[in-house]
């Protein structure tokens, strides 16, 4: 039963391990010359103007809203999908419409314009 | 043991620890981290039991997308990364016990239920089966309306939360 997920578990043990020894590695033979310049907070080469722990937009959480309806429609299209080949034209209809109900949502989302980037 | 049950019980320490973790660490990016962890836990019980959609499902909707709406709004949050907010509740002396109270007597009534304490073995159960799922959901005779019906929830869910997002802006200017 477990034959396929013992691959994913394969693959989780070196995805740990590769970093891990890449760090380790580099901690054992890495010179150390700690100076202030080097310990100091990085971030792409710019210094940091004002405090690190800002408010985010609220614009973003929305993208991540719509995001998660859909990926919840994924998740009920998919054994739709699976068994596509052996449904009648009336399943497809009815999740056609399932489709057309949450396009709804998206175009509302899309018109209130909760989809520009800002 | 066999290896299963070793990994097995491994799975469930990491779970429990980054469960705890979740509502006992200071910092709620960190909390937010752990809760992954946990659900990923949580899939690797789904998949053990040989389920493997519901496994795929809390990768892609409870790690992929609600962890990632958990993260966005602790970044929405200001001020709740002080050191000094206590992180326990003034009552806590009064319902940490009522919360253990009620969860014994929920154990004294499920273990009433003949089947309580015996294990039933899944190794002969071959998972789910999509393909019937399927046929079920858009079935006239099935699950049909629920399955339109939760359209129709998905939509008032991004309403809802595209309305009061835009309103709020609206409201700062």
């Amino acid at each position: 039963m477990l034959n396929d997920w013992s691959y994913v578990a394969i693959f989780t043990v070196i995805s740990m391990f590769l970093p891990a020894a890449a760090i380790a590695i580099a901690s054992f033979l890495a010179p150390k010359k700690p100076n202030p310049i080097k310990n100091s907070i990085y971030e792409c080469g710019v210094e940091t103007v004002g405090a690190t722990w800002v408010q985010f937009k609220v614009q973003y959480y929305i993208y991540t809203l719509v995001f998660l309806l859909f990926d919840v429609e994924i998740i009920f299209l998919y054994p739709w999908a699976v068994a596509y080949n052996q449904l009648p034209l009336f399943a497809v209809v009815e999740v056609i419409i399932f489709i057309l109900i949450l396009l709804g949502g998206l175009l509302y989302a899309w018109r209130k314009g909760a989809l520009e980037w800002v | 043991m066999t290896p299963l049950q070793i990994v097995f019980l491994l799975v469930a320490a990491i779970t429990l620890f980054s469960a705890v973790m979740v509502v006992s660490i200071r910092g709620m990016m960190h909390a937010a981290l752990f809760l992954v962890l946990t659900l990923m836990g949580v899939a690797f019980m789904f998949a053990t039991l040989g389920s493997r959609f519901f496994a795929i499902i809390q990768i892609l909707v409870y790690i992929g997308s609600i962890a990632i709406l958990i993260i966005f709004a602790v970044m929405l949050t200001r001020n709740i990364m002080d050191a000094e907010v206590a992180s326990l509740n003034r009552g806590w002396w009064f319902f940490a016990p009522l919360a253990l109270l009620i969860f014994a007597s929920i154990v004294l009534v499920l273990s009433s239920w003949s089947a309580f304490a015996t294990l039933r073995d899944l190794s002969s159960t071959s998972g789910e089966n999509i393909l019937e799922f399927g046929k079920a959901l858009t079935d006239p005779n099935g699950f049909v309306i629920p399955f339109e019906v939760a359209s129709v929830l998905l939509v008032a869910a991004m309403v809802g939360a595209v309305y009061i997002a835009m309103e709020r802006r609206g409201g700062r200017g």
